[in-house]
């Protein structure tokens, strides 16, 4: 792959935000650091929209904030954990291991194979578990490269 | 066993998939093989024909409309949300297991030859029924196959019903069928919903009123629906002609939605007793065509004639010879009577008795007896939509859809409104409606409430007289029964708490309906 789905500058393992609006704005800003998301508002509206549909967040305290956007340039992942938690509506509480996914509006079946990928490893109590334990940014880019694009 | 599943979501980039894993590992892990097809953003791959005909039962656990669901038609069906999926796929994996257990036991081996390997498994309905279970929760689930057939026609035909009085006045009711409202008698415009003509209703009542005959019509399915679906739950398609006759004849013969119950069940025993013994192969290809459906239909329509609408027609004299023999005893005794009597069998012969008896005092000049009867013809639906709104976990998804609808049924007097929830659980909801029915009746009487008009609820509020009172003995009544419903529904509860696990929150529902 030319652009990896995710860097070390896009993780945040010490995430404090208000509400789940603060911290997916917060997520997409590293996206937009690094010029993944070209227009922040625009993007965070696509999001907001499929987040209104139903809330993303799913038992075992995780939230997936998500949407395919023309905003975004490349599929990636931002990866935050937050000490408190962030409500995202599931019904056991809060999370506190949230997964921001950016798609390419137009992206090919190739990129989201690899999100497809992606997702399916969040369910794997193994996968939550690795990077809930993982002590810096870049073991986090590690363990997410190693089960998505290793297998 | 074998199972394939669909999942979907909105964006189809993250929880499609997740719930695709998650029911993976829970199949795996519970010893059965799963095919998913991911119908999200990377492309569905479309799950092989001859895996799907392999299957055992098929999941759908979507928020977005299945694509080509239609080539799952047939199969035992799961549906439950993406989320559902993802939290807990074990137990959708053991309520697809379920599903295709009870497919399995409904497709007996003689009715699989007879039809053919073509239409192997039920075809496209499904039922609620479990056939492992014991004889009163089976009793219970082929009510609820029933109603859960019946819910829409109440809801569409009550709500047309509703829009027809609301647009063209309460009065549309007299001007189509004929009869007198607030001192104006009308002709009639058709003879009855079974062969009319357009020109004069559109002539004597406008489009509203052509509303409100279509509003009848889908009326006049709810007892032929009910009767035939619990005959389908219980013997599968073969069920459906006896079942739809015996509605039909209870229909007819004026028995209502009683009479369809009883009928339905008659139906289905009849069907499942032919359906027994062993025949030739060259036979047996022409059972489940002509010889069930005729032999059923026939035995089943006969008792229902004889056994049912002869009984129905003379209690319903006795009954009407022994309510005019009460005239001008005590006013409360024959509110609380006239007004238990609505709720018993609403639309069924007692409620008309009842009905019939204060449509002839308000032609007679007495309108206290009228507003008794309607009040009393008002209470059943409401208390039950309120008593859904109340305890939301004493009544199945379904009914709480019919009680949404109830709401508005209830308040416009068609009391049929109620019969959803009685169908389903008569012995503990009936008495619950008779008892709010009685108060209400019995304080209307008291209060010396009046009415100028036969029909049309809260619409006819204007026709009223004292209608703070009438009003009071309404919410008297509606509160009653709907604490009657809950207390009962509650001992129940409790009493099969322990005895069976908990009512999960998925339903099966008809393929590529």
């Amino acid at each position: 792959m030319t652009t990896p789905i995710i860097t070390p500058d896009l993780v945040d393992l010490r995430l404090e935000a208000a509400s789940r609006q603060d911290a997916t704005r917060r997520l997409a800003q590293l996206l937009a650091g690094q010029g993944r998301v070209t227009d922040l508002d625009g993007f965070l509206a696509d999001v907001a929209a499929r987040e209104q549909q139903m809330p993303t967040g799913i038992e075992g305290g995780i939230g997936i904030p998500h949407a395919r956007s023309a905003h975004v340039t490349e599929p990636t992942l931002a990866f935050a954990r937050s000490a408190a938690g962030v409500d995202y509506g599931a019904a056991d509480g809060p999370a506190h291991l949230i997964f921001l996914i950016a798609a390419p509006a137009g992206g090919g079946a190739q990129h989201m194979a690899i999100l497809a990928a992606l997702a399916r490893r969040l369910v794997r109590v193994s996968f939550r578990e690795a990077l809930a334990a993982a002590p810096d940014a870049q073991s986090v880019v590690d363990i997410v490269t190693k089960e998505v694009l290793g297998s | 066993m074998k199972l394939v599943a669909v999942t979907s979501c909105p964006t189809g980039i993250a929880h499609t998939y997740m719930a695709a894993e998650s029911i993976e590992q829970a199949a795996a892990a519970a010893g059965h093989s799963i095919t998913v097809e991911t119908q999200g953003a990377a492309g569905a791959e479309p799950v092989p024909a001859g895996v799907i005909a392999a299957a055992d039962a098929v999941i759908f656990a979507a928020d977005v409309e299945v694509r080509n669901r239609e080539r799952f038609a047939g199969k035992p069906l799961v549906v439950a949300p993406v989320k559902r999926a993802i939290n807990d796929g074990p137990a959708l994996i053991a309520e697809a297991v379920q599903a295709a257990q009870a497919g399995r036991a409904e497709t007996s081996p003689a009715a699989a030859t007879a039809a053919g390997p073509a239409s192997q498994g039920s075809p496209g309905l499904t039922t609620k029924v479990d056939q492992d279970a014991g004889f009163g929760t089976r009793l219970r689930q082929w009510l609820m196959t029933g109603v859960s057939y019946m819910i829409p026609f109440v809801a569409a035909g009550g709500i047309l019903i509703a829009i027809s009085f609301i647009w063209g006045g309460p009065e549309v009711a007299s001007k189509v069928f004929g009869g007198t409202f607030h001192g104006h008698t009308y002709p009639a415009a058709v003879t009855g919903i079974e062969g009319f003509t357009v020109a004069p209703v559109l002539h004597a009542a406008g489009v509203a009123g052509l509303l409100f005959l279509i509003g009848k019509v889908a009326f006049f399915m709810l007892v032929p629906v009910l009767a035939g679906f619990i005959a389908f739950a219980m013997a599968d398609r073969m069920g459906l002609v006896p079942g739809f006759v015996a509605g039909l004849v209870a229909t007819a013969t004026g028995a209502g939605f009683l009479g369809g119950l009883i009928g339905g069940l008659l139906a289905g025993a009849i069907v499942m007793a032919l359906k027994r013994p062993k025949l030739p192969r060259a036979f047996a290809g022409i059972m489940p065509v002509v010889v069930i459906p005729l032999i059923s239909a026939a035995v089943v329509g006969v008792i229902m004639a004889v056994a049912i609408g002869r009984p129905v027609a003379a209690a319903t004299t006795g009954m009407t010879h022994w309510l005019h023999g009460l005239s001008g005893t005590n006013a409360a005794l024959l509110g609380l009577l006239l007004g238990a009597m609505m709720a018993f069998d609403m639309g069924g012969p007692v409620n008309k008795v009842a009905y019939t008896f204060g449509l002839a005092s308000l032609a007679s000049g007495d309108t206290k007896i009228m507003a008794a009867v309607m009040a009393a013809g008002m209470t059943p639906p409401i208390a039950c939509a309120l008593a859904t709104v109340v305890r939301k976990n004493l009544f199945t998804p379904a009914e709480r859809t019919a009680g949404e609808a109830a709401w508005l049924l209830g308040l416009s007097f068609i009391t049929e409104g109620a019969i959803p929830f009685a169908a389903g659980d008569p012995l503990r909801v009936i008495p619950s409606l008779m008892a709010g029915s009685a108060a209400t009746g019995a304080l209307s009487m008291t209060f010396g409430a009046t009415s100028l008009a036969p029909h049309g609820g809260i619409w006819v509020i204007g026709l009223i007289g004292k209608p703070a009172l009438y009003a009071l003995a309404l919410v008297a009544g509606i509160a009653v029964s709907a604490a009657c419903l809950l207390v009962l529904k509650s001992l129940r509860r409790a009493a099969r708490a322990g005895s069976r696990a908990g009512v999960t929150g998925s339903t099966r529902v008809p393929v590529g309906a």
